[in-house]
Protein backbone atom coordinates (compact mmCIF):
# COMPACT_ATOMS: atom_id res chain seq x y z
CA UNK A 1 0.00 0.00 0.00
CA UNK A 2 1.05 3.30 -0.49
CA UNK A 3 2.24 4.89 2.85
CA UNK A 4 4.43 8.17 1.58
CA UNK A 5 4.27 11.31 3.35
CA UNK A 6 4.58 14.65 3.19
CA UNK A 7 7.99 15.07 2.24
CA UNK A 8 8.55 12.49 -0.04
CA UNK A 9 5.62 13.24 -2.14
CA UNK A 10 6.33 17.06 -2.48
CA UNK A 11 9.89 15.85 -3.75
CA UNK A 12 8.05 14.57 -6.86
CA UNK A 13 7.85 16.53 -9.84
CA UNK A 14 4.80 18.24 -10.82
CA UNK A 15 3.06 16.90 -13.30
CA UNK A 16 2.76 18.60 -16.79
CA UNK A 17 -0.33 20.38 -17.56
CA UNK A 18 -2.46 19.20 -20.71
CA UNK A 19 -2.24 16.54 -23.07
CA UNK A 20 0.73 17.88 -24.97
CA UNK A 21 3.94 16.33 -25.73
CA UNK A 22 4.30 14.29 -22.29
CA UNK A 23 0.83 12.36 -23.07
CA UNK A 24 1.50 11.15 -26.67
CA UNK A 25 4.88 9.58 -25.16
CA UNK A 26 3.22 8.21 -21.75
CA UNK A 27 0.46 7.00 -23.95
CA UNK A 28 2.86 5.24 -26.62
CA UNK A 29 4.17 2.55 -24.20
CA UNK A 30 0.26 0.95 -23.43
CA UNK A 31 0.04 1.20 -27.44
CA UNK A 32 2.50 -0.55 -28.57
CA UNK A 33 1.73 -2.97 -25.89
CA UNK A 34 -2.04 -3.12 -27.02
CA UNK A 35 -0.34 -3.39 -30.48
CA UNK A 36 1.86 -6.84 -29.20
CA UNK A 37 -0.92 -8.40 -27.30
CA UNK A 38 -3.08 -8.35 -30.38
CA UNK A 39 -0.55 -9.76 -32.30
CA UNK A 40 0.40 -12.27 -30.01
CA UNK A 41 -3.41 -13.15 -29.88
CA UNK A 42 -4.63 -13.68 -33.24
CA UNK A 43 -0.90 -15.23 -34.79
CA UNK A 44 -1.63 -17.75 -32.14
CA UNK A 45 1.38 -17.10 -30.33
CA UNK A 46 0.02 -17.54 -27.37
CA UNK A 47 -2.84 -20.06 -26.11
CA UNK A 48 -6.20 -17.98 -26.55
CA UNK A 49 -7.44 -18.89 -23.68
CA UNK A 50 -4.62 -17.24 -21.28
CA UNK A 51 -4.22 -14.14 -23.51
CA UNK A 52 -8.11 -12.84 -25.55
CA UNK A 53 -7.82 -10.58 -28.51
CA UNK A 54 -8.37 -6.96 -27.51
CA UNK A 55 -11.28 -6.45 -29.85
CA UNK A 56 -13.01 -9.65 -27.56
CA UNK A 57 -11.97 -8.13 -23.89
CA UNK A 58 -13.38 -4.61 -25.65
CA UNK A 59 -16.72 -5.96 -26.25
CA UNK A 60 -17.25 -8.47 -22.77
CA UNK A 61 -18.99 -5.79 -20.67
CA UNK A 62 -21.35 -4.94 -23.12
CA UNK A 63 -22.12 -8.49 -24.93
CA UNK A 64 -21.27 -11.37 -22.58
CA UNK A 65 -24.11 -11.82 -19.66
CA UNK A 66 -20.91 -12.49 -16.99
CA UNK A 67 -19.20 -9.27 -18.50
CA UNK A 68 -22.64 -7.22 -18.31
CA UNK A 69 -22.23 -7.68 -14.68
CA UNK A 70 -19.15 -5.26 -14.53
CA UNK A 71 -21.56 -2.03 -14.63
CA UNK A 72 -23.25 -3.19 -11.51
CA UNK A 73 -19.84 -4.23 -9.90
CA UNK A 74 -18.65 -0.55 -10.95
CA UNK A 75 -21.66 1.28 -8.98
CA UNK A 76 -21.17 -1.27 -5.89
CA UNK A 77 -17.81 -1.06 -5.29
CA UNK A 78 -17.33 2.71 -5.97
CA UNK A 79 -19.89 3.66 -3.61
CA UNK A 80 -18.47 0.91 -0.72
CA UNK A 81 -15.16 2.81 -1.75
CA UNK A 82 -17.17 6.71 -1.13
CA UNK A 83 -18.43 5.39 1.93
CA UNK A 84 -15.08 3.48 3.38
CA UNK A 85 -12.98 6.74 2.29
CA UNK A 86 -15.05 8.80 3.98
CA UNK A 87 -15.02 7.24 7.59
CA UNK A 88 -11.32 7.09 6.60
CA UNK A 89 -10.36 10.54 6.23
CA UNK A 90 -12.81 12.11 9.04
CA UNK A 91 -11.29 9.51 11.60
CA UNK A 92 -8.41 10.10 10.66
CA UNK A 93 -8.19 13.64 10.24
CA UNK A 94 -9.73 13.90 13.30
CA UNK A 95 -6.59 11.15 14.86
CA UNK A 96 -4.33 13.58 12.83
CA UNK A 97 -5.42 17.29 13.98
CA UNK A 98 -5.42 15.95 17.80
CA UNK A 99 -1.51 14.61 17.50
CA UNK A 100 -0.46 17.54 15.82
CA UNK A 101 -2.70 19.95 18.36
CA UNK A 102 -1.83 18.92 21.70
CA UNK A 103 1.19 17.41 22.99
CA UNK A 104 -0.51 15.55 25.22
CA UNK A 105 -2.54 13.33 22.90
CA UNK A 106 0.50 13.02 21.11
CA UNK A 107 2.41 11.33 23.78
CA UNK A 108 -0.30 9.38 24.27
CA UNK A 109 -1.73 8.37 20.94
CA UNK A 110 1.44 8.23 18.45
CA UNK A 111 3.32 5.58 19.85
CA UNK A 112 0.09 3.32 19.64
CA UNK A 113 -0.68 4.51 16.18
CA UNK A 114 3.00 3.86 14.82
CA UNK A 115 3.14 0.46 16.63
CA UNK A 116 -0.25 -0.64 15.17
CA UNK A 117 0.63 1.09 11.46
CA UNK A 118 3.56 -1.57 11.07
CA UNK A 119 0.56 -3.97 10.49
CA UNK A 120 -0.17 -4.96 7.45
CA UNK A 121 -3.68 -3.88 5.93
CA UNK A 122 -4.22 -7.03 4.75
CA UNK A 123 -3.33 -8.89 8.02
CA UNK A 124 -6.23 -6.87 9.74
CA UNK A 125 -8.55 -9.33 6.93
CA UNK A 126 -8.95 -12.00 9.58
CA UNK A 127 -9.90 -9.85 12.88
CA UNK A 128 -12.09 -7.85 11.29
CA UNK A 129 -14.16 -10.61 9.68
CA UNK A 130 -14.25 -12.52 13.11
CA UNK A 131 -15.36 -9.19 14.70
CA UNK A 132 -17.93 -8.09 11.39
CA UNK A 133 -18.87 -11.09 9.54
CA UNK A 134 -18.07 -11.30 5.81
CA UNK A 135 -20.38 -9.04 4.88
CA UNK A 136 -20.63 -5.47 4.24
CA UNK A 137 -19.47 -3.72 7.54
CA UNK A 138 -15.91 -5.37 7.91
CA UNK A 139 -15.18 -3.89 4.22
CA UNK A 140 -16.10 -0.48 4.78
CA UNK A 141 -14.08 -0.96 8.22
CA UNK A 142 -11.34 -2.47 5.96
CA UNK A 143 -11.24 0.50 3.10
CA UNK A 144 -11.63 2.97 6.07
CA UNK A 145 -8.21 1.66 7.85
CA UNK A 146 -7.06 1.92 4.47
CA UNK A 147 -7.46 5.96 3.98
CA UNK A 148 -7.58 6.76 7.63
CA UNK A 149 -4.02 5.60 8.21
CA UNK A 150 -2.43 7.52 5.35
CA UNK A 151 -4.77 10.43 6.63
CA UNK A 152 -3.60 10.71 10.18
CA UNK A 153 -0.11 10.48 9.19
CA UNK A 154 -0.06 13.61 6.83
CA UNK A 155 -2.71 15.41 8.72
CA UNK A 156 -0.27 14.79 11.94
CA UNK A 157 3.10 15.74 9.92
CA UNK A 158 1.26 18.77 8.07
CA UNK A 159 0.43 19.86 11.83
CA UNK A 160 3.97 19.61 13.19
CA UNK A 161 5.99 20.68 10.34
CA UNK A 162 4.06 24.14 10.62
CA UNK A 163 7.11 26.88 10.47
CA UNK A 164 8.61 27.85 13.60
CA UNK A 165 8.37 31.47 12.45
CA UNK A 166 4.83 31.27 11.86
CA UNK A 167 3.76 29.97 15.33
CA UNK A 168 6.38 32.94 16.88
CA UNK A 169 3.84 35.33 15.23
CA UNK A 170 0.45 33.19 16.56
CA UNK A 171 2.36 33.47 20.44
CA UNK A 172 2.94 37.19 19.63
CA UNK A 173 -0.45 37.94 18.17
CA UNK A 174 -1.29 35.93 21.55
CA UNK A 175 -4.51 34.45 18.91
CA UNK A 176 -7.33 32.12 20.68
CA UNK A 177 -6.82 28.67 20.19
CA UNK A 178 -9.83 28.66 17.39
CA UNK A 179 -7.76 31.45 15.55
CA UNK A 180 -4.81 30.01 15.84
CA UNK A 181 -6.26 26.50 14.80
CA UNK A 182 -8.35 28.01 11.96
CA UNK A 183 -5.91 30.37 10.62
CA UNK A 184 -3.06 29.23 10.83
CA UNK A 185 -2.55 25.95 11.56
CA UNK A 186 -4.98 24.00 9.50
CA UNK A 187 -4.23 26.22 6.79
CA UNK A 188 -0.26 25.84 6.96
CA UNK A 189 -1.14 21.92 7.28
CA UNK A 190 -3.12 22.11 4.25
CA UNK A 191 -0.97 21.23 1.41
CA UNK A 192 0.00 17.74 3.66
CA UNK A 193 -3.98 17.26 3.73
CA UNK A 194 -4.70 17.53 0.14
CA UNK A 195 -1.67 14.96 0.02
CA UNK A 196 -3.05 12.64 2.75
CA UNK A 197 -6.76 12.42 1.50
CA UNK A 198 -4.73 11.93 -2.02
CA UNK A 199 -3.26 9.20 -0.97
CA UNK A 200 -6.32 8.08 1.25
CA UNK A 201 -7.80 8.08 -1.61
CA UNK A 202 -5.61 5.33 -3.64
CA UNK A 203 -5.60 3.31 -0.90
CA UNK A 204 -9.00 3.32 -0.13
CA UNK A 205 -9.59 1.99 -4.12
CA UNK A 206 -6.95 -0.46 -3.32
CA UNK A 207 -8.63 -1.68 0.16
CA UNK A 208 -11.73 -2.28 -1.96
CA UNK A 209 -10.76 -3.84 -4.45
CA UNK A 210 -8.72 -6.24 -2.11
CA UNK A 211 -11.15 -6.49 0.44
CA UNK A 212 -14.56 -7.75 -2.39
CA UNK A 213 -11.21 -10.42 -3.58
CA UNK A 214 -10.74 -11.45 0.22
CA UNK A 215 -13.93 -11.04 1.73
CA UNK A 216 -15.89 -13.11 -0.84
CA UNK A 217 -19.86 -12.48 -0.80
CA UNK A 218 -21.64 -9.37 -2.79
CA UNK A 219 -21.04 -7.43 -5.61
CA UNK A 220 -17.80 -5.66 -6.60
CA UNK A 221 -14.95 -5.35 -9.13
CA UNK A 222 -13.22 -7.73 -6.78
CA UNK A 223 -15.80 -10.09 -6.91
CA UNK A 224 -16.11 -9.46 -10.48
CA UNK A 225 -12.54 -10.77 -11.07
CA UNK A 226 -12.67 -13.18 -8.46
CA UNK A 227 -15.73 -14.90 -10.35
CA UNK A 228 -13.98 -14.47 -13.73
CA UNK A 229 -10.68 -16.26 -12.53
CA UNK A 230 -13.02 -19.42 -10.97
CA UNK A 231 -14.72 -19.68 -14.28
CA UNK A 232 -11.33 -19.08 -16.09
CA UNK A 233 -12.51 -16.37 -17.92
CA UNK A 234 -9.40 -14.39 -19.07
CA UNK A 235 -11.48 -11.78 -20.87
CA UNK A 236 -13.22 -11.00 -17.82
CA UNK A 237 -10.36 -10.99 -15.85
CA UNK A 238 -8.41 -8.57 -18.07
CA UNK A 239 -11.62 -6.70 -18.10
CA UNK A 240 -11.52 -6.31 -14.59
CA UNK A 241 -7.88 -5.77 -13.96
CA UNK A 242 -7.69 -2.58 -16.50
CA UNK A 243 -11.13 -1.44 -14.93
CA UNK A 244 -9.25 -1.15 -11.74
CA UNK A 245 -6.61 0.94 -13.10
CA UNK A 246 -9.23 3.06 -15.02
CA UNK A 247 -11.71 3.49 -12.00
CA UNK A 248 -8.53 4.86 -9.83
CA UNK A 249 -7.06 6.75 -12.20
CA UNK A 250 -10.50 8.78 -12.98
CA UNK A 251 -10.88 8.75 -9.35
CA UNK A 252 -7.64 10.52 -8.68
CA UNK A 253 -8.12 13.10 -11.06
CA UNK A 254 -11.34 14.18 -10.31
CA UNK A 255 -9.78 14.51 -6.54
CA UNK A 256 -7.02 16.17 -7.52
CA UNK A 257 -9.26 18.86 -9.78
CA UNK A 258 -11.10 19.10 -6.42
CA UNK A 259 -8.47 19.57 -4.36
CA UNK A 260 -7.08 22.23 -6.70
CA UNK A 261 -10.30 24.24 -6.49
CA UNK A 262 -10.18 23.91 -2.78
CA UNK A 263 -7.05 25.01 -2.13
CA UNK A 264 -6.65 29.20 -1.37
CA UNK A 265 -5.36 31.26 -3.85
CA UNK A 266 -1.91 31.61 -1.92
CA UNK A 267 -1.87 27.97 0.35
CA UNK A 268 0.64 26.72 -2.28
CA UNK A 269 3.08 29.27 -2.86
CA UNK A 270 4.62 30.02 0.39
CA UNK A 271 8.01 32.12 1.18
CA UNK B 1 -1.94 60.09 22.86
CA UNK B 2 1.31 60.11 24.27
CA UNK B 3 3.49 57.33 24.71
CA UNK B 4 4.09 56.62 28.56
CA UNK B 5 5.64 53.60 28.70
CA UNK B 6 9.23 53.47 29.33
CA UNK B 7 11.41 50.41 28.60
CA UNK B 8 14.26 49.17 30.97
CA UNK B 9 17.00 46.89 30.36
CA UNK B 10 18.62 45.85 33.44
CA UNK B 11 21.73 43.95 33.55
CA UNK B 12 20.62 40.89 31.17
CA UNK B 13 22.29 38.04 30.13
CA UNK B 14 21.30 35.54 28.16
CA UNK B 15 23.14 31.91 28.26
CA UNK B 16 21.92 29.36 25.03
CA UNK B 17 23.07 25.52 26.00
CA UNK B 18 24.77 24.11 22.78
CA UNK B 19 25.94 21.08 22.61
CA UNK B 20 25.92 20.73 26.86
CA UNK B 21 28.31 23.98 26.27
CA UNK B 22 26.89 27.38 27.65
CA UNK B 23 27.01 30.37 25.01
CA UNK B 24 27.47 33.77 26.25
CA UNK B 25 25.36 35.90 23.91
CA UNK B 26 24.04 38.77 26.00
CA UNK B 27 25.99 39.69 29.00
CA UNK B 28 25.02 42.97 31.18
CA UNK B 29 23.15 44.83 28.65
CA UNK B 30 21.71 47.85 30.45
CA UNK B 31 20.01 50.94 28.84
CA UNK B 32 16.51 52.45 29.11
CA UNK B 33 14.23 53.87 25.99
CA UNK B 34 12.26 56.27 27.89
CA UNK B 35 8.68 56.75 26.06
CA UNK B 36 8.04 58.21 22.55
CA UNK B 37 11.61 57.36 21.62
CA UNK B 38 13.30 55.95 18.92
CA UNK B 39 16.22 54.24 19.65
CA UNK B 40 18.28 51.87 17.24
CA UNK B 41 20.67 49.12 18.19
CA UNK B 42 23.61 48.33 16.03
CA UNK B 43 26.27 45.48 16.32
CA UNK B 44 27.90 42.59 14.19
CA UNK B 45 25.51 39.83 13.09
CA UNK B 46 25.38 37.17 16.05
CA UNK B 47 26.04 39.92 18.63
CA UNK B 48 22.92 39.08 20.01
CA UNK B 49 20.06 41.77 18.81
CA UNK B 50 17.51 39.23 17.87
CA UNK B 51 18.15 37.73 21.29
CA UNK B 52 17.30 40.70 23.21
CA UNK B 53 14.06 41.68 21.10
CA UNK B 54 12.47 37.84 21.68
CA UNK B 55 13.66 38.56 25.32
CA UNK B 56 11.44 42.26 25.24
CA UNK B 57 8.73 40.95 22.92
CA UNK B 58 8.72 37.42 25.96
CA UNK B 59 8.79 34.85 23.14
CA UNK B 60 11.49 33.71 25.75
CA UNK B 61 11.70 34.37 29.19
CA UNK B 62 14.71 32.48 30.32
CA UNK B 63 17.57 35.23 31.56
CA UNK B 64 19.28 36.63 34.03
CA UNK B 65 18.57 40.08 35.23
CA UNK B 66 15.55 42.09 34.69
CA UNK B 67 13.34 43.68 31.41
CA UNK B 68 10.80 46.12 32.94
CA UNK B 69 8.13 47.66 31.39
CA UNK B 70 7.06 50.41 33.48
CA UNK B 71 8.44 48.87 36.06
CA UNK B 72 6.88 45.41 35.87
CA UNK B 73 8.98 42.13 34.66
CA UNK B 74 7.63 40.84 31.29
CA UNK B 75 6.50 37.25 31.47
CA UNK B 76 5.53 36.69 28.03
CA UNK B 77 4.27 38.33 24.82
CA UNK B 78 1.39 41.42 25.79
CA UNK B 79 -0.91 43.83 23.97
CA UNK B 80 1.94 46.87 24.72
CA UNK B 81 4.51 45.45 22.69
CA UNK B 82 4.34 44.28 19.17
CA UNK B 83 7.16 43.14 16.58
CA UNK B 84 8.09 43.04 12.82
CA UNK B 85 10.73 40.97 12.01
CA UNK B 86 13.20 40.87 9.02
CA UNK B 87 11.21 38.60 7.05
CA UNK B 88 7.57 39.73 7.08
CA UNK B 89 5.81 36.62 8.18
CA UNK B 90 2.90 37.69 7.12
CA UNK B 91 0.41 34.12 6.20
CA UNK B 92 0.19 33.35 2.63
CA UNK B 93 -3.11 32.35 2.99
CA UNK B 94 -5.03 35.39 4.17
CA UNK B 95 -5.15 38.57 2.54
CA UNK B 96 -3.63 42.00 3.62
CA UNK B 97 -6.57 42.61 5.62
CA UNK B 98 -6.92 39.06 7.16
CA UNK B 99 -3.18 39.41 8.22
CA UNK B 100 -3.55 42.99 9.77
CA UNK B 101 -7.01 41.99 11.53
CA UNK B 102 -5.25 38.92 13.74
CA UNK B 103 -3.02 42.14 14.82
CA UNK B 104 -6.49 42.88 16.88
CA UNK B 105 -7.65 39.05 17.62
CA UNK B 106 -6.42 39.34 21.39
CA UNK B 107 -7.97 43.00 21.95
CA UNK B 108 -11.35 43.15 23.20
CA UNK B 109 -12.47 46.12 20.69
CA UNK B 110 -16.20 45.40 19.60
CA UNK B 111 -16.11 44.09 16.22
CA UNK B 112 -17.90 47.18 14.47
CA UNK B 113 -14.41 49.23 15.37
CA UNK B 114 -12.20 46.51 14.54
CA UNK B 115 -12.76 46.99 10.52
CA UNK B 116 -12.41 50.21 10.98
CA UNK B 117 -9.00 49.93 12.96
CA UNK B 118 -7.99 47.23 10.37
CA UNK B 119 -8.69 50.03 7.36
CA UNK B 120 -7.10 52.97 9.34
CA UNK B 121 -3.51 51.29 9.52
CA UNK B 122 -3.77 49.67 6.25
CA UNK B 123 -3.96 53.15 5.52
CA UNK B 124 -1.40 54.51 7.62
CA UNK B 125 1.72 52.46 5.89
CA UNK B 126 -0.55 53.46 2.54
CA UNK B 127 -1.64 49.90 1.22
CA UNK B 128 -5.29 51.31 0.56
CA UNK B 129 -6.29 49.27 -2.18
CA UNK B 130 -3.98 46.54 -1.62
CA UNK B 131 -6.93 45.33 1.60
CA UNK B 132 -7.69 42.41 -0.80
CA UNK B 133 -3.96 41.59 -2.09
CA UNK B 134 -2.11 38.20 -0.67
CA UNK B 135 1.64 38.41 0.33
CA UNK B 136 2.89 36.91 -2.58
CA UNK B 137 1.04 39.83 -4.84
CA UNK B 138 2.75 41.91 -2.59
CA UNK B 139 6.65 43.50 -3.10
CA UNK B 140 9.28 42.87 -0.37
CA UNK B 141 8.58 46.73 0.60
CA UNK B 142 4.58 46.15 0.46
CA UNK B 143 4.82 43.20 1.96
CA UNK B 144 7.23 44.70 5.09
CA UNK B 145 4.54 47.63 5.50
CA UNK B 146 1.62 45.22 5.64
CA UNK B 147 3.67 43.49 8.20
CA UNK B 148 3.95 47.18 10.44
CA UNK B 149 0.07 47.75 9.98
CA UNK B 150 -0.22 44.01 11.47
CA UNK B 151 1.90 44.94 14.42
CA UNK B 152 0.50 48.72 15.07
CA UNK B 153 -3.39 47.91 14.77
CA UNK B 154 -3.45 46.97 18.08
CA UNK B 155 -2.04 50.03 19.50
CA UNK B 156 1.11 49.08 21.38
CA UNK B 157 3.41 51.24 23.62
CA UNK B 158 6.47 49.82 22.08
CA UNK B 159 7.54 48.61 18.63
CA UNK B 160 10.30 46.40 18.27
CA UNK B 161 11.57 46.35 14.98
CA UNK B 162 14.52 43.44 13.67
CA UNK B 163 15.90 44.92 10.53
CA UNK B 164 12.72 45.26 9.08
CA UNK B 165 14.30 47.26 5.89
CA UNK B 166 17.30 44.91 5.91
CA UNK B 167 16.08 42.56 2.69
CA UNK B 168 15.23 45.23 0.87
CA UNK B 169 17.05 47.33 -1.84
CA UNK B 170 18.68 50.91 -1.34
CA UNK B 171 15.99 53.12 -3.13
CA UNK B 172 13.06 51.18 -0.98
CA UNK B 173 14.80 51.09 1.97
CA UNK B 174 14.99 55.51 1.66
CA UNK B 175 11.56 56.49 1.08
CA UNK B 176 10.41 53.58 4.09
CA UNK B 177 12.42 54.91 6.45
CA UNK B 178 10.91 58.38 6.03
CA UNK B 179 7.74 56.25 6.11
CA UNK B 180 8.60 54.90 9.93
CA UNK B 181 9.45 58.50 10.82
CA UNK B 182 6.38 59.46 10.12
CA UNK B 183 4.48 56.54 11.61
CA UNK B 184 6.70 56.72 14.35
CA UNK B 185 5.44 60.55 14.95
CA UNK B 186 1.62 59.84 13.71
CA UNK B 187 1.57 56.98 16.28
CA UNK B 188 3.46 58.34 18.77
CA UNK B 189 4.90 55.02 19.68
CA UNK B 190 8.12 53.86 21.32
CA UNK B 191 10.31 51.99 19.02
CA UNK B 192 13.39 49.93 19.47
CA UNK B 193 14.98 48.93 16.04
CA UNK B 194 17.54 46.60 15.32
CA UNK B 195 19.81 47.56 12.48
CA UNK B 196 23.33 46.86 10.82
CA UNK B 197 22.86 49.86 8.79
CA UNK B 198 24.61 52.73 10.82
CA UNK B 199 22.97 55.88 8.57
CA UNK B 200 19.96 54.25 8.67
CA UNK B 201 20.26 54.10 12.50
CA UNK B 202 21.49 57.78 12.38
CA UNK B 203 19.10 58.90 10.16
CA UNK B 204 16.42 58.02 12.34
CA UNK B 205 17.56 57.56 16.09
CA UNK B 206 17.55 59.68 19.00
CA UNK B 207 19.78 57.30 20.54
CA UNK B 208 21.76 54.48 19.10
CA UNK B 209 23.08 51.29 21.45
CA UNK B 210 26.40 49.79 19.76
CA UNK B 211 26.63 46.11 20.64
CA UNK B 212 30.09 44.56 20.02
CA UNK B 213 30.24 40.40 19.97
CA UNK B 214 31.27 37.80 21.63
CA UNK B 215 29.65 37.75 24.50
CA UNK B 216 27.12 39.92 23.34
CA UNK B 217 27.60 43.23 25.12
CA UNK B 218 26.97 47.22 24.75
CA UNK B 219 30.02 48.87 23.66
CA UNK B 220 28.37 52.37 23.92
CA UNK B 221 25.56 54.43 23.76
CA UNK B 222 25.43 57.89 21.37
CA UNK B 223 22.71 60.42 21.55
CA UNK B 224 21.50 61.89 18.60
CA UNK B 225 21.39 65.49 19.21
CA UNK B 226 20.35 66.59 15.56
CA UNK B 227 16.95 68.15 14.85
CA UNK B 228 14.51 65.90 13.15
CA UNK B 229 15.48 67.01 9.93
CA UNK B 230 18.09 65.29 8.95
CA UNK B 231 21.04 65.94 6.43
CA UNK B 232 22.76 62.83 5.70
CA UNK B 233 25.71 64.84 4.23
CA UNK B 234 25.55 67.61 6.75
CA UNK B 235 28.42 67.92 8.91
CA UNK B 236 26.96 66.90 12.38
CA UNK B 237 25.12 63.58 11.02
CA UNK B 238 28.58 62.82 9.63
CA UNK B 239 30.07 63.36 13.05
CA UNK B 240 27.54 61.05 14.68
CA UNK B 241 27.94 58.19 12.13
CA UNK B 242 31.88 58.59 12.62
CA UNK B 243 31.13 58.10 16.66
CA UNK B 244 29.20 54.72 16.12
CA UNK B 245 31.57 53.41 13.80
CA UNK B 246 34.81 54.08 16.07
CA UNK B 247 32.48 52.10 18.53
CA UNK B 248 31.96 49.55 16.37
CA UNK B 249 35.32 48.82 15.00
CA UNK B 250 37.35 49.87 18.56
N1 LIG C 1 17.94 29.11 19.86
C1 LIG C 1 19.28 29.24 19.90
N2 LIG C 1 20.05 28.25 20.42
C2 LIG C 1 21.38 28.39 20.46
N3 LIG C 1 22.06 29.46 20.03
C3 LIG C 1 21.37 30.48 19.50
C4 LIG C 1 19.94 30.42 19.41
N4 LIG C 1 19.52 31.57 18.84
C5 LIG C 1 20.63 32.31 18.60
N5 LIG C 1 21.73 31.66 18.99
C6 LIG C 1 23.10 32.17 18.92
O1 LIG C 1 23.14 33.36 19.65
C7 LIG C 1 23.98 34.30 19.00
C8 LIG C 1 23.23 35.59 18.79
O2 LIG C 1 22.21 35.38 17.83
P1 LIG C 1 21.26 36.56 17.35
O3 LIG C 1 20.58 37.11 18.53
O4 LIG C 1 20.41 36.02 16.27
O5 LIG C 1 22.30 37.61 16.77
P2 LIG C 1 22.05 38.89 15.85
O6 LIG C 1 20.59 39.13 15.74
O7 LIG C 1 22.77 39.99 16.55
O8 LIG C 1 22.69 38.61 14.54
C9 LIG C 1 24.50 33.66 17.74
O9 LIG C 1 25.77 33.17 17.98
C10 LIG C 1 23.52 32.54 17.51
O10 LIG C 1 24.15 31.47 16.87
MG1 LIG D 1 19.33 39.09 14.02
Amino acid sequence: MVDQTVSEALAKPAAAAGPGRDFWRGIAVPAALVVIWSAASHLGLVDSRLLVPPERVALVPFLDADGRELWLGITASVLRMLAGFTIGILAGGALGLLMGVSRFAERGIAPSFTAVRQITLFAWIPLLTAWFGNGEAAKIVFIALSAGFPMALNTHQGLRDIPIAFVEVARVLRLSRRRLLTQVLVPSALPAIAIGIEIALINAWIGTVGAEYAMGLGRGVGAFLAEGREQFRMDIVIVGVLTLALVGFVLNTLLRAGVARLMPASGNSRR
Amino acid sequence: MLAETSLDIRTVSKTYQVNDQALDVLRNIDFTVEPGEFVSIVGASGCGKSTLLRLIIGLDTEYHGDILLDGRRIDGPGADRSIVFQEHRLFPWLTVEQNVALGLDASDAPVAIRGQSVAEHIDLVRLAGFEKAYPHQLSGGMAQRAAIARALVNRPKILLLDEPLGALDSLTRAYLQDELLRIWRQQSVTVLMVTHDVEEAVYLSDKIVVMEPRPGRIAGIVPIDLDHQRERAAAGFIAHKERVLHLLNH
